[in-house]
């Protein structure tokens, strides 16, 4: 039972990683239809926010010694952060709390990011058929991956989560287990809990404010919400600079547990695609069902009992369920009539 | 009956021709590199290219860039450039820096993507296009053994960069191909005594194994040896590579009995699951009534610097690190140092050690013929290369030398003094019978 405990967390954990990516893509394909492929260098961008504010929060005075060599002979150097001596403790508090202040580093940058990429690449391929969308914006990934490995290297970044986080929670204990039996981390938690907290506020805002259901109508019929004198294209701009944040929170608060790197966004995309068509393109409470779901599943997939049954089923577990889904339904577990049918 | 009959004659003069020119060219059999008249890419000018074929892209691409590094500073200092590195601690004192065989070193590089299929074309490129004598580099098993068996079919030297798989000089190993770098038996062998007076006799292993040849191969030598030890092996789960999170393959470990977590992980996994196995609290577990461990077989310190401060009392093996104390050790961080600005890695290390190699046995030989330089290789025994007193074994052409059992450091000076060396396993300690691994060497070839 813990055993089963333990993978359901995991599975939620996995899950709200690819649901949050899922839903950034489904909301750009039901506003724009456009298939992103970039949606998953967002992501690891997200990362890098975070990698780029620990690095100026860890940033360091960089001062020769000559009393002490090098194994190579040169002056060894003396580092000294520069943001802990300013600022004393508050400084080693805001060192120690990178991660989570890179959120607020990461909302504008990721919205400006997202916004010049629809109005500099995206809209361009409107009208165009899909496979260029997926060529142009596939390459546009490429592109901004290499400029990040030019720019950070190759090798997986790490960054820590607060060390008042960096434990783990003995669940067991509270819920009645032996101690120690289903143990998890504080941080994976707080990324379940974060990644409800942002589905929640894309629903409100879609649900419950006037531009939310503009953008919901434009969804349903665009051409007639145009024909009401609203600007529906620079709605959907906004849309797609908000897609842009919701991947980039979901890559600042996963660093902790995956050390970022270049190709994060690569590792993420065709699985959250999958997502995307299962949950049924276009449909977002899809998006997010489906994320949830193929996480479990992939979780379940990976327990030894299983995988001694079935060798490698971890590995082919998501496709083979998109592979069902496409055959007996083909607009996915929630999508619209119609959509992926004809 | 004529004196000369005309089949008598015709026997004669072509008895006579034969013979003639037998005693001819029977000289030329017995001058060094006479052979050489016929190979692939003989060099012809006054230069001789060699081909570094290193993981410029993809996963690996720091270590590729390390390891490209080591290779251009190796070649500085073969052609007479630099402070001369290792060559002045090298035993062997045939290279006087003025290249190879009265020519000039230059090179061609080519790009791995740490794929099989990538390294394969960028070795033929190299090889067919570019005229090179010979090929180097790799940071991967599989690629090391897809290029190897390239080189045995094109008939250039292959002088394997970092690959750790028993299968290189094993299963695959090939006449034209040499390995600097040490394999997942010495790692078995040297860590167990280390781990046994860790962690002790009675321990229960998990084992979360990289799904293919390298990980396989981790696996199979820790398991041998841990068990030997008196250790059991409560489970050895399979991960694909490159899997990312590896919580739901950590998670069962907890509850498994388990008190050891071995990581037959190597980079970006290792990183990744090392991590994960902390913050899982692993590391601060008590098992069985014992700490729990975490043994990680092989280290890289470019990778245990990606997993910070996780690494820290965590035991590996390593093939060099940069903080020996040996002359030949000292020399090569020095000119590594001052031309980078940090130090070496394991990877540039062995490619430079396999670069300055290459080029020695070539000079040592008279020649670039492949068969002649494989001969000039085998049973090669020197020092002053950072490893000890160290031998390419002639039946399976892998090197023995020390192996490092390293720990991640608790108090880290800098960024680069992330491991330290617990134990200097001697050569005599991790040496096998050559027909251990399997495999057969099969001929060498001179591509002509």
């Amino acid at each position: 039972m813990d055993a089963i405990l333990l993978q359901i967390l995991n599975g939620l954990d996995k899950g709200a990683a690819y649901a949050l990516i899922a839903l950034g893509l489904t909301l750009i394909f039901g506003t724009l239809g456009v298939v992103n492929f970039a949606h998953g260098a967002l992501f690891m961008l997200g990362a890098f926010c975070a990698v780029t504010v620990g690095k100026f929060l860890s940033y360091e005075v960089v001062t020769l010694d000559p009393s002490k060599l090098t194994p190579w002979g040169t002056p060894a150097e003396t580092r000294t952060p520069i943001v802990q001596q300013w600022f004393g403790d508050f400084g080693a508090f805001l060192v120690d709390y990178s991660v989570p202040f890179s959120i607020l580093f990461a909302i504008p940058i990721m919205l400006l990011i997202g916004v010049i990429m629809e109005r500099g690449l995206i809209r361009y391929f409107y009208k165009r058929p899909h496979a260029d969308q997926i060529l142009v914006t596939f390459g546009l990934a490429i592109v901004v991956q290499e400029i990040i490995k030019a720019q950070f290297g190759a090798n997986p970044i790490p960054q820590a989560a607060p060390v008042l986080l960096a434990g783990s929670a003995d669940i067991g204990a509270i819920i009645g287990f032996d101690p120690g039996t289903v143990v998890y981390p504080y941080w994976r938690i707080i990324y379940l809990l974060f990644s409800g907290l942002i589905i929640g506020i894309v629903f409100s805002f879609l649900q419950f404010t006037t531009y939310g259901m503009v953008v919901r109508a434009g969804m349903a019929d665009r051409e007639t919400v145009g024909l009401l004198g609203i600007n529906i294209q620079k709605r959907f701009t906004v849309v797609f600079g908000l897609a842009a944040v919701v991947a980039g929170l979901a890559g600042v608060m996963y660093t902790p547990i995956l050390p970022p790197d270049y190709h994060m966004g690569m590792d993420f995309l065709v699985l959250s695609f999958v997502v995307v068509v299962v949950g049924g393109m276009g449909s977002l409470p899809g998006a997010v069902a489906a994320g949830f779901l193929l996480g479990v599943l992939q979780s379940f997939a990976s327990m030894n009992e299983v995988k001694n049954i079935l060798p490698g089923i971890d590995q082919i577990i998501i496709y083979l369920v998109a592979v069902v889904i496409l055959l007996v339904r083909p607009r996915g577990l929630m999508g619209r009539k119609g959509v992926m049918e004809s | 009956m004529s004196l000369f009959d005309d089949n008598v004659n015709r026997r004669l003069i072509l008895k006579t021709g034969l013979a003639g020119a037998a005693i001819a060219t029977a000289p030329f059999h017995f001058v060094r590199g006479a052979g050489a008249a016929d190979y692939r890419n003989m060099p012809k000018g006054k230069s001789v290219i060699f081909g570094f074929n290193v993981p410029q892209t993809g996963a690996y691409a720091d270590e590729g860039a390390d390891e490209l590094r080591a290779y251009k500073l190796a070649v500085q200092h073969i052609n007479g450039e630099g402070d001369g590195g290792m060559l002045n601690t090298f035993t062997s004192k045939e290279l006087k820096g003025n290249g190879v065989n009265g020519k000039k070193v230059e090179f061609v590089t080519g790009d791995t993507q740490t794929k099989s299929d990538a390294a394969r074309a960028s070795a033929k490129r190299m090889i067919e296009k570019d005229g090179a004598i010979m090929i180097t580099g790799g940071s991967s098993s599989g690629v090391a053994i897809a290029v190897q068996g390239l080189c045995q079919e094109a008939g250039v030297i292959f002088m394997a960069g970092l690959t750790h798989s028993n299968d290189t000089t094993g299963k695959d190993k090939k006449a034209n191909g040499f390995r600097h770098f040490f394999n997942t038996e010495m790692s078995g062998a040297a860590l167990a005594p280390v781990l046994k007076n860790a962690f002790g006799t009675d321990r229960t292993a998990y084992h979360l194994t990289a799904d293919y040849t390298w990980g396989w191969s981790q696996e199979g030598s820790i398991k041998k040896y841990t068990e030997a030890l008196g250790w059991k092996t409560a489970a050895a789960v399979r991960t694909p590579l490159g899997a990312g999170d590896f919580s739901q393959y950590i998670t069962p470990v907890l509850n498994s009995g388990a008190d050891v977590l071995v990581l037959n992980h190597y980079g970006k996994d290792m990183v990744n699951s090392l991590t994960q196995a902390v913050q899982f609290g692993l590391r601060d577990k008590q098992v069985n009534g014992k700490d729990f461990a975490i043994v990680v077989p092989l280290y890289s310190r470019l990778m245990a610097q990606g997993a910070g401060k996780n690494v820290q009392g965590i035991f590996g093996s390593t093939n060099w690190h940069w903080s020996l104390q040996d002359e030949g050790s000292k020399a090569f961080v020095k000119s590594f140092g001052q031309a980078y600005g940090f130090p070496p890695s394991q990877a540039a290390h062995t490619c430079y050690v396999q670069a300055l190699l290459y080029a020695d046995a070539c000079q040592r030989a008279g020649s670039f013929a492949p068969c002649d330089v494989a001969k000039a290789l085998e049973g090669f025994k020197f020092d002053g290369m950072g490893n000890g007193a160290t031998e390419y074994r002639a039946e399976d052409h892998q090197c023995f030398k020390d192996v490092l059992v390293v720990k991640g450091k608790e108090n880290p000076d800098s960024k680069f003094d992330v491991l330290e060396v617990v134990e200097v396993t001697p050569r005599s300690q991790v040496e096998y019978k050559p027909d251990l691994l399997g495999g057969q060497l099969g001929s060498c070839n001179n591509g002509a």
